[in-house]
């Protein structure tokens, strides 16, 4: 977030796109009803009417993948009636001109022809943003999971540069991380092309100083991504190791997925469960879980926060640094002599810019989200505040794409994935959550009652789902939060592996997987 | 971190000392900065003042009733009195009012994080129940919930869950039925929580002064011996990052209470944070190693085995296949220490960018 969280009290106006807030980030969702209650407006973008949508002041239903459509729509209004922020653009940002010519073709008409949406709506909603003293822009995974996901960012970073809607308070391009510590992960270094503190790897002075701490030479090139590590296992990608993550069935495409673990020679996975994924190992390795280890984690605000151990672990358990610690060492790796987490952040502070000025005693209290670029600096709330860190903010000419997967006479519905408030990810940790399934006790398919009957299936009747890569059969569930032509389920009960299912496409330059939308054929099914 | 010191420019008289405070604030709030003890029930910092229990009220010169201090906001030259012999006496009288309409009973910690406001107040004042004999103000609620109990017989009507489930939460999923006596906290339709708007987030539990809403996760634990610890960390979910407070007794983990200063979150949590920690103990957690035996199952090993074992198979596909074809991928759920290991394994170990993290959330 290029904002903190806090911040949250202050814009008046907010678009929310792609972010089903009340079931994701409840926490976070609270700050904006506070805000509204204030008597901030609200524009909502979701295919489907999500309780965010009940509370806003204009809900935009658009087709699953066409977030670049609207934005482009939006952005052209904004610059047709002047509600450009022009100071901003000249004194801070690069490629103002071009993009402005860029949007001349995209009315709200075309943008409303591709989206599905009134182009009256789409105006109010460039209106609403661009008039904004601050305009907030959050979003989640319902931006990023799509093959145009860096298109949709990039498209977002516009409308926000051009109507100067960054680097103030209540302002920014925000967002909402759906794991604890994906942010600590990625600030750790564990991407293909950054070291720790983001630090690149082909960047000649880091990568000399990362070779000699770690005392070998390193490549000055980026590593592969984890997909295309998967689409190599058994051609040029051997051995793995995991760490705590039940990729079989969170990641698209789950045959796929499984074949390809299948022909590693070696896969060594750490974890708290012997999960779907554990049973493709040859080496399991029991972790310590939440609240019996000490360490570090970073969230959404870039706050690095601490874990407290709580209870001891369970049986021989032990914590994820130090198992991998104890395998480097005996492969003779030098520099994995440590004693506990601490030494372990530590090291990571002394050699990552953006954690300069903290150690393990420093973040005691939490008050720090960084950058902390030195002992004394107070921490960066707010990012891009004076300037960008590459100077200035740049525009980028982003067109619309289809989705990988459009529906067509044999696959005619869309379908979009989700989590729900009740279940996280794979359930591995709710679902062992007493009491959970009291509220929600198995899958089920959103369809829209529309669809009912033109679909030929029945409310709580079962259907068969299925995409080019294979068949699904869930519960059906009347329900109108999806539109007609669209239904909608999560990715959290392994008796419903969805991700059988998705897996269509992948962002060119994330590689992140079109999880949000595929193209599916939906038929009723007995019991 | 935005907020600026206020210039405090303004004065009052607080028991015969000169206070500065800025604008807004209420005389309540001035008294706890100069460390005062004034009692409060229906207060909660993070909730509009109420007003209703009347425990918090002070003496000012120049009215002739005393005022709730929690509403009323401090002006220039008040001279206020937190504690004298009428304002210490009207307290008690209020506190035995109320004291006489609940059961005397012990309520344990566990039910919630203020559950004990009451029964700490009643015996700082040293007040016994019962003085009042009257008849008791509520009745329990059937709900099967697993999460919330509803324990109305303890109920003070102070209207915090009330408050908290719309102002903090925006569910109005509670609210107050009948009047007088018989006044009662009850869900949309007086049914079960499960029908209403409630997401259980657990937030009226834990600002509940008295144990009349209690989380049922945690009670189960009543029983176990041990003292009860409390340990700061944060919530392993979602990217918010909500701080909570880790209930122990012993070696088992009991429950979970948010952390009222939370920078992320400020006391507030949603249902999995306040109620899906279980998880860390359940029978299925791996206690052992395990390595794939020629069986072609999984065998339970000792550390020493299984850590040689992974190495050399690391070794083996080295040799065997060159430096690329080793991967890793680390993990967003664990700690940073665990994915700086991991990459620190695949840079230092084979000179490679052989890294990545599930950015899948
Ligand atoms: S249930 Fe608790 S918080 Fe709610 S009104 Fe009664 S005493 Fe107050
Ligand atoms: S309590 Fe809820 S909102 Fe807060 S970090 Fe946990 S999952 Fe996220
Ligand atoms: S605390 Fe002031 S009236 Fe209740």
């Amino acid at each position: 977030m290029s904002n903190p969280l806090a911040d949250m009290d202050k814009p008046d106006v907010f678009f929310c796109i792609g972010t089903n807030m009340t079931e994701c980030h409840p926490v976070a969702a609270t700050r904006i009803k506070k805000a509204l209650k204030r008597g901030a407006k609200m524009i909502v973008a979701d295919p489907r009417k999500i309780p965010l949508a009940g509370m806003a002041d204009l809900h935009l239903p658009l087709r699953v993948g066409s977030d670049v459509a609207l934005l482009l729509g939006m952005a052209h209004v904004i610059a047709r009636d002047g509600l450009t922020d022009n100071s901003f653009i000249a004194d801070r940002t690069k490629g103002g001109d071009e993009f402005l010519e860029h949007l001349k073709p995209f009315s709200p008409e075309w943008a409303a022809g591709i989206t599905g949406l009134n182009p009256a709506d789409i105006e109010q909603a460039a209106r609403l943003y661009g008039r904004a003293d601050r305009g907030a822009i959050y979003y989640t995974l319902g931006i990023t999971e799509h093959i145009c996901g860096v298109d949709n960012v990039q498209s977002l970073c516009n409308l926000a540069l051009m109507t100067g809607n960054l680097g103030r308070e209540g302002t920014g391009i925000n967002p909402m991380r759906g794991q604890n510590n994906i942010q600590g992960a990625g600030d750790s270094g564990a991407v293909p092309a950054n070291f720790p503190g983001f630090q690149p790897v082909n960047d000649p002075d880091c990568q000399k100083k990362f070779s000699k701490f770690y005392g070998r030479e390193i490549d000055p090139v980026k590593g592969i991504t984890k997909v295309t590590a998967l689409n190599e296992c058994g051609k040029s990608i051997h051995a793995m190791i995991i760490n705590g993550e039940n990729t079989v069935v969170s990641d698209p495409d789950r045959a796929h997925c499984q074949h390809a673990l299948e022909s590693l020679d070696h896969l060594v996975l750490i974890d708290i469960f012997r999960t779907e994924t554990a049973e493709l190992a040859d080496i399991v390795l029991p972790a310590t879980a939440w609240g019996e280890t000490d360490g570090v984690c970073v969230n959404t605000e870039r706050r690095v926060q601490r874990l407290r151990q709580a209870v001891p672990p369970q049986g021989e358990a032990k914590p994820d640094w130090w198992i991998v610690s104890q395998i480097s060492q005996r492969l003779g790796i030098p520099g994995f002599e440590y004693e506990s987490a601490k030494d372990v952040f530590n090291e990571v502070c002394g050699l990552s810019p953006i954690y300069a000025g903290l150690d393990w005693d420093r973040i005691e209290n939490a008050e720090y989200q960084w950058p902390v670029p030195e002992i004394d600096h107070p921490g960066t709330p707010i990012l891009h505040e004076g300037e960008f860190k590459n100077g200035r903010g740049l525009f980028s000419l982003v067109n619309y794409r289809d989705p990988a997967e459009v529906v067509d006479d044999d696959y005619p519905v869309w379908l979009t994935t989700g989590r729900r408030l009740q279940a996280y990810h794979t359930h591995t940790q709710t679902g062992r959550s007493a009491g959970i399934d009291y509220l929600l006790s198995e899958e089920s398919l959103e369809v829209h009652p529309d669809d009912l009957t033109a679909l030929h299936l029945t409310d709580g009747g079962f259907a068969n789902l299925t995409s080019r890569r294979g068949t699904v059969k869930i519960r059906v569930r009347a329900s109108d939060q999806s539109p007609p032509g669209t239904v909608f389920c999560s990715f959290s009960f392994n008796d419903v592996p969805v991700n059988i299912l998705t897996g269509s496409g992948y962002d060119p330059i994330t590689e992140t997987a079109e999880l949000k939308v595929c193209a599916v054929r939906v038929e009723p099914v007995e019991e | 971190m935005n907020a600026t010191p206020e210039v405090q420019t303004e004065t009052l008289t607080l028991d015969g000392e000169e206070v500065s405070f800025h604008e807004g604030e209420t005389i309540y709030e001035i008294s706890q900065r100069a460390g005062r003890e004034v009692p409060t029930l229906c207060y909660d910092e993070r909730l509009e003042a109420f007003g209703a229990c009347r425990l918090c009220v002070v003496e000012l010169e120049g009215t002739r009733n005393p005022v709730a201090s929690c509403t009323t906001t401090a002006e220039a030259g008040m001279v206020v009195h937190t504690s004298t012999e009428t304002i210490e006496k009207h307290r008690r009288t209020l506190l035995e009012l109320v004291a006489s309409e609940n059961p005397d009973a012990t309520i344990d910690p566990l039910r919630g994080f203020a559950s004990q406001e009451l029964n700490e107040l009643l015996c700082k004042h040293d007040v016994q129940p019962g003085r009042f004999q009257g008849q008791l103000s509520g009745t329990s609620n059937n709900d099967d919930n697993p999460f919330i109990l509803r324990d109305y017989d303890h109920c003070i009507s102070c209207y915090r869950c009330v408050r908290v489930c719309a102002e903090q939460e925006g569910d109005y999923a509670i609210t107050m039925m009948n009047r007088g006596f018989d006044k009662q906290i009850t869900a949309e339709f007086n049914n079960r929580l499960k029908d209403s708007a409630c997401t259980f987030c657990g937030q009226c539990v834990q600002t509940c002064p008295t144990g009349a809403l209690g989380d049922r996760k945690a009670m189960r634990a009543e029983s176990l011996p041990g003292k009860l610890e409390k340990t700061r960390s944060v919530c392993p979910y979602c990217g918010v990052g909500c701080q909570v407070d880790l209930l122990s007794k012993e070696d088992r983990l009991v429950g979970i209470q948010p952390a009222m200063d939370g920078p992320a979150n400020e006391g507030a949590l949603c249902i999995k944070g306040q109620f899906a920690f279980d998880f860390v103990q359940h029978d299925d957690r791996l206690t052992k190693p395990l390595v794939r035996g020629d069986d072609g199952e999984l065998h339970e090993v000792d550390w020493n085995t299984a850590l040689d074992r992974a190495a050399e198979g690391f070794r083996k596909v080295l040799e065997e296949h060159g430096r690329y074809a080793v991967y890793g991928i680390a993990s967003g759920r664990a700690p940073n220490e665990a994915a700086y290991t991991m990459q620190k394994f695949i840079r230092a170990g084979f000179g490679t960018n052989q890294i990545d993290n599930c950015s899948r959330a």
